[in-house]
């Protein structure tokens, strides 16, 4: 953990190197999800409400993917970018080092500049929390905050799960994207707007329902077992979720090939 | 201390035809052939040994040192390295090896060398007392005093190998293998870099494995050579015994006063004649030089001489013939 640390003060003092652009690109990350949060936002002065969610409900929904996509993302970007580890063969010199491919992966990149990003989803989050009708329980609370780690493990597992792909092929790996841009897309609103099977594949298959939908329906004491306080404990699932794409990862690491030189 | 044993590896590579509707027809159907990069290699090299892995291009030495840094897994065989099997207890094994590949960096671009340096004793738990101690010798040694500050993006292609070699020695590692060290340098820098391999070598017994293309590396350094080609370990020996076994031929070139005779001399061939300059090709075998030259001198007017030994490329074409590669 102390590494990782250290990774990321590196990574820093390398992107701060070029501080314009660093700049730059943090406002233009701020302002992604801003604009598709302005979205939800005049969908709902339109319309009122989805399928009997009010508008701060769903913007709580959204904004605890937001910010779990977001972190993910700022910490597990090098999982994201991985490929181009393997094709240009610096995979490497991660190999000849005496630590866990994992979290010098981690350690090769990180994102500073989709900190503002971050930083809005969280804004966002607050904001929400407060506006929402909801009796705030200790135990609620803390519901809320293992929702947004459990969704960042799992978007940090797909991320891996992706990156492992690249072992055997280094083609075709926008389908990764379906599971995270779309993942994120798909789980910024409740999961019940959805056909039944969608919600199934995304809560047995892989758990986006478990950090999201299933306990909001707690939080907001909702009909479906929502007043149950188990389903406070349904974000621990997702834990479960990284356990399968750690062991493709391992597998992968064996096949790996490197490049000539 | 490193035993290798059998080890082979194949490549399945995809066959790719130019075009574009070849392009497309690969999205759905691929061909592979399998290009078998090691076949059976076996070697043992004993500690504090300076070994010189040579070959030509795609003959399979990256791939063996990547077999025995831990970085691919073999298909076939065995390699013990101080008790480890390398792809099998990576990070433990690892701690015992340092690595330069001499085409790809290992410090972090936009930082300067010293931040790299800390990391990676970070990264190796190097406590900091020896830390202190290694990087005083490598500062001094290496020549790095005014390195340290400067970021990896500004240092020559010399001064960065320089540091990437002592990036790889600050866990003091018992093997070092180098991957190319020398490729692009300078003179200056090869021989510095050529030094320094000497001195950890007899200083601290570190056990060296590396491979270059330039012969002037194994002369300096190596005391024994491994040979390989397409796959097959050719030749495991030291460099005077592979150039009486193949590099028997000499170069000749020689100036003289104008002279219209052609020049003959027996078991020479003529590689190239003006009346001032000749070029001879001398099989040692068959003439001794110091009689081609006595011969030589009585034709013409000698002005100068140089003798040549045979390039490496040379003597491994021919072992190649030989071999019927």
């Amino acid at each position: 953990m102390r590494l990782y640390f250290k990774y990321m003060k590196m990574i820093m003092k390398s992107q701060m190197q070029y501080r314009a652009s660093f700049l730059l690109l943090a406002l233009g990350q701020c302002l992604t999800p801003f604009t598709t949060f302005a979205g939800l936002y005049f969908m709902f002065e339109r319309f009122g409400q989805l399928r009997g969610w009010s508008f701060y409900e769903v913007a709580l929904c959204f904004a605890v993917t937001q910010l779990a996509f977001s972190c993910a993302e700022v910490f597990g970007r090098g999982f994201d970018v991985f490929s181009s580890l393997v094709i240009s063969g610096d995979f490497d010199r991660l190999l000849v080092r005496p630590r866990s491919t994992v979290v010098q992966v981690f350690g090769s990149r990180f994102e500073f500049a989709r900190l503002g990003r971050l930083l809005l989803s969280a804004a966002m989050l607050v904001w929400a929390a407060s506006n929402i009708e909801v009796d705030w329980t200790l135990l609620k609370m803390m519901t809320l905050v293992l929702m947004v780690v459990s969704g960042i493990v799992i978007f940090l597992a797909i991320f891996i799960l992706a990156a492992s792909v690249s072992f055997w092929t280094v083609q075709g790996l926008e389908i990764a994207n379906i599971f995270t841009d779309g993942g994120r897309e798909m789980t910024s609103y409740p999961l019940n707007i959805y056909q039944k099977w969608v919600k199934r594949v995304f809560t047995f298959v892989i758990p986006f329902a478990c950090f999201n939908y299933l306990p909001l329906l707690y939080i907001l004491e909702r009909d479906g077992g929502g007043g149950h306080p188990m389903y406070a404990l349904i974000p621990l699932a997702g834990f479960l979720f990284l356990v399968p794409c750690l062991l493709v990862w391992r597998v992968g690491v064996r096949h790996y090939r490197s490049t000539g030189s | 201390m490193i035993t290798v044993e059998g080890i082979s590896k194949t490549f399945l590579v995809a066959k790719r035809q130019s075009g574009l509707g070849h392009a497309l027809k690969s999205l759905f159907h691929r061909e592979y052939t399998a290009v078998e990069a090691l076949q059976n290699v076996s070697f043992h090299i004993a500690p504090g040994e300076i070994v010189g892995y040579i070959g030509p291009n795609g003959a399979g030495k990256s791939t063996t040192i990547k077999i025995m840094s831990g970085i691919l897994v073999p298909d076939r065989g065995s390699c013990v390295i101080k008790g480890f099997t390398p792809w099998e207890d990576r990070v433990k094994y690892v701690k015992h090896i340092g690595v330069v590949f001499g085409q790809r960096s290992q410090l972090w671009w936009d930082v300067p060398v010293a931040d790299s340096f800390e990391l990676l004793r970070d990264i190796y738990n190097v406590p900091q007392a020896e830390y202190k101690n290694t990087m005083a010798l490598l500062t001094e040694t290496l020549d790095l005093g005014n390195l340290l500050q400067t970021p990896v993006r500004q240092l020559s292609l010399g001064q960065r190998m320089r540091c990437e070699i002592a990036a790889s020695l600050l866990h003091s590692p018992s093997i070092l293998f180098l991957d190319e060290p020398t490729i692009g340098l300078d003179a200056v820098s090869k021989i510095a870099v050529r030094q320094f391999i000497k001195t950890i070598n007899k200083e601290k017994g570190v056990t060296v494995i590396l491979t270059t293309h330039d012969m002037n590396d194994i002369e300096a350094l190596a005391s024994r050579i491994l040979l390989i080609g397409k796959g097959n370990l050719l030749y495991d020996g030291n460099v005077q015994g592979l150039r009486s076994r193949f590099g028997t031929k000499r170069t000749i070139t020689a100036d003289y006063h104008e002279n219209n005779r052609p020049i003959d001399i027996p078991g020479a061939s003529l590689l190239s004649w003006t009346p001032e300059r000749a070029i001879l090709s001398v099989d040692t075998e068959q003439v001794m030089i110091s009689e081609a030259i006595a011969k030589l001198s009585a034709q013409v007017e000698l002005l100068d001489v140089a003798i040549d030994t045979q390039p490496i490329e040379d003597i491994i074409v021919q072992m190649y013939k030989e071999y019927q590669l």
